[in-house]
């Protein structure tokens, strides 16, 4: 939800309509959730939820085993993974045929902030596969959410911005 | 000047609230509410609000202690919903009937059972007979303007009944979206404070609530409905203020191109958004569909809707909760317009439709479906009310 929530703030600070809300389960930490940003040039007047994405952006890779990444996906979609397997093993194991965008969020989130937690982390990722908001437009709501270990946390998108590797389907 | 921003919707009615000022906020947290009470507690707390902040054991203590604040004329704010609404829901009836200014966010949620902390409109519907004023909110815009304007048409000298801005739960509440926070000194212009003309003082001693034998309950009850009927044009004069200050106009009844609308959607809340959607693609394909969006549920505009809708051949009515009526009657918002109808021999094709049941997502598809649903049905086809999207 963090990254989503983010995503949506990013892109209405830089003018831009921006929509985020979570999958309303009752949400525990670690606990499997989905959440759903909608990004716009104009007004976004619907509240439904999203059934057929753009982007796809997995946080946790071992939800590839037991959930389709990819059930929905718009044609020319991309879905952003973290992981640390390649993007051909990642084809070969899950069958997903989109185009991939795979960053290892994990091991950055673990070195740059020492915690395995990865919402700040993909956002570098997302930025670099979609650019849907710029790395710049994040400052500001991370610095907002994080306050003094926001940078950690802005050093983790920005690595994760340079590391991802965008694999055409 | 004021500015655009992102924010959670909860939060940001939270914080309009603190923009009017609040003197007591008495409320106890309960899923998808707890944002919105959590927020005043902070401000109150960082020291951003100079309000009494009581943090109650119930929702039934925090309506008694709500009344017990505003009957000694101080603002007051509380928010709830669902199960909590349940609990506080007998205290409610007092508070209008002792004409209390008392302002409420209910962040609407389905009632159990099955245990459900989703959307829908059970605790709206729950507190319409209460003698409360209800708004309803569409977006986080309105939820934001709507709990400014609340206060301002509860303490009104001729209307004095406490008021509810119902959001819906989560698609509303937890939305982050962006939307325009008022300006202090606005605020301050369009509310100015808050003058009880009746108050508990020790040194003029008056009574709040005394028994109505029955040699009295009639008038009381009749003074009080006098009360709410006489509410429905001072609440628009209130939004023209609104307008006027804010920029942003809102009426009892929204429309939605509807002018040369044969089928028309009637609804309340966040989904008249994905409504609207739904009929832009309706409107691309040649179909002449539109809405109306009921703003103000209690005082019901019978007269604004009706003349909304009246060129209409077909009438796509939504409930969004189970009226167990026993079948062979419709939900309540179709109750209260087809009762309209009746009054001014107006005889559309109407169904109603029970959707978005306990956080049930309503789809621009659906819409489609029941568009289509009542514009093809024959005469007699379409029952009292249906249920869709029930997987059986």
């Amino acid at each position: 939800m963090t990254s989503a929530e983010l995503t949506a703030l990013a892109a209405i600070g830089e003018g831009k309509y921006g929509q985020a809300f979570p999958s309303f389960g009752p949400e525990r930490r670690g606990a499997p959730v989905m959440a759903f940003v909608r990004v716009s040039e104009t007004p976004i007047v619907t509240r439904e939820k999203v059934y057929e994405p753009n982007i796809v952006v997995v946080l946790d890779p071992t939800l590839l085993k037991i959930v389709n990444v990819e059930a929905g996906l718009k044609k020319g979609g991309i879905v952003i993974l973290n992981t640390s397997k390649s993007a051909e093993q990642i084809r070969k194991e899950t069958g997903i045929k989109a185009k991939l965008a795979i960053v290892d969020a994990s091991k950055i989130a673990m070195e740059t902030m020492r915690v395995p937690i990865t919402n700040t982390t993909m956002l570098g990722a997302i930025v670099k596969a979609s650019g849907v908001i710029g790395l710049k437009g994040l400052d500001e709501p991370i610095n907002h959410r994080f306050g003094p270990i926001a940078q950690k946390n802005i050093n983790a998108c920005t690595r994760a911005f340079e590391e991802t590797k965008v694999v055409e389907g | 000047m004021s500015k655009r921003i992102g924010i959670e919707v909860s939060i940001a009615v939270a914080d309009a609230v603190g923009l009017c000022d609040v003197d007591v906020v008495a409320a106890y947290p309960i899923t998808p509410q707890t944002h919105i009470v959590e927020h005043l507690s902070e401000l109150v707390a960082d020291g951003h609000l100079n309000a009494e902040f009581v943090p109650v054991e119930s929702e039934h203590s925090a309506m008694s202690a709500c009344i017990g604040s505003a009957a000694a004329g101080a603002r007051t704010f509380t928010s709830t919903c669902s199960q909590g609404y349940a609990l506080m829901s007998e205290l409610c009836y007092i508070a209008s009937a002792l004409r209390l200014p008392i302002v409420m966010a209910v962040a609407n949620r389905a009632i159990s059972a099955p245990i459900n902390i989703w959307n829908d409109h059970a605790d709206l519907m729950y507190a319409r007979d209460t003698g409360w004023i209800q708004l309803i909110a569409e977006n986080g815009q309105e939820a934001v303007d709507l709990s400014i304007a609340a206060f301002r048409i509860a303490e009104d000298k001729k209307i004095l009944l406490p008021v509810q801005v119902n959001l819906d739960g989560f698609t509303l509440s937890h939305f982050i979206e962006p939307l325009t926070m008022p300006e202090q000194a606005d605020v301050k212009k369009f509310l100015p404070a808050y003058k009880p003309a009746l108050r508990l003082d020790p040194d003029k001693p008056v009574t709040f609530g005394p028994v109505g034998m029955p040699d009295i309950y009639t008038e009381a009850r009749k003074a009080q409905d006098e009360n709410l009927k006489a509410s429905k044009p001072i609440i628009q004069e209130i939004f023209n203020g609104f307008a006027k200050q804010f920029g942003r106009q809102y009426k009892l009844v929204e429309t939605y191109k509807t002018e040369d609308a044969e089928t028309i959607i009637v609804g309340m809340g966040s989904i008249a958004q994905t409504a609207m959607t739904a009929i832009d693609g309706m409107r691309a394909q040649g179909k002449k569909v539109g809405m109306a969006r009921v703003r103000v549920f209690r005082p019901f505009p019978a007269k604004e809707l009706i003349d909304a809708i009246k060129g209409a051949k077909n009438l796509v009515l939504l409930d969004r909760v189970t009226a167990f009526a026993g079948g062979e009657v419709s939900g309540p918002v179709a109750l209260e317009i087809k009762s309209a109808l009746y009054d001014r021999k107006l005889t559309p094709k109407v169904g109603n439709f029970l959707v978005g049941l306990g956080g049930r997502d309503i789809t621009i598809q659906n819409f489609e479906e029941m568009v289509e649903r009542v514009a093809s049905a024959k005469d007699g086809e379409l029952p009292a009310y249906e249920f869709i999207n029930v997987r059986e």
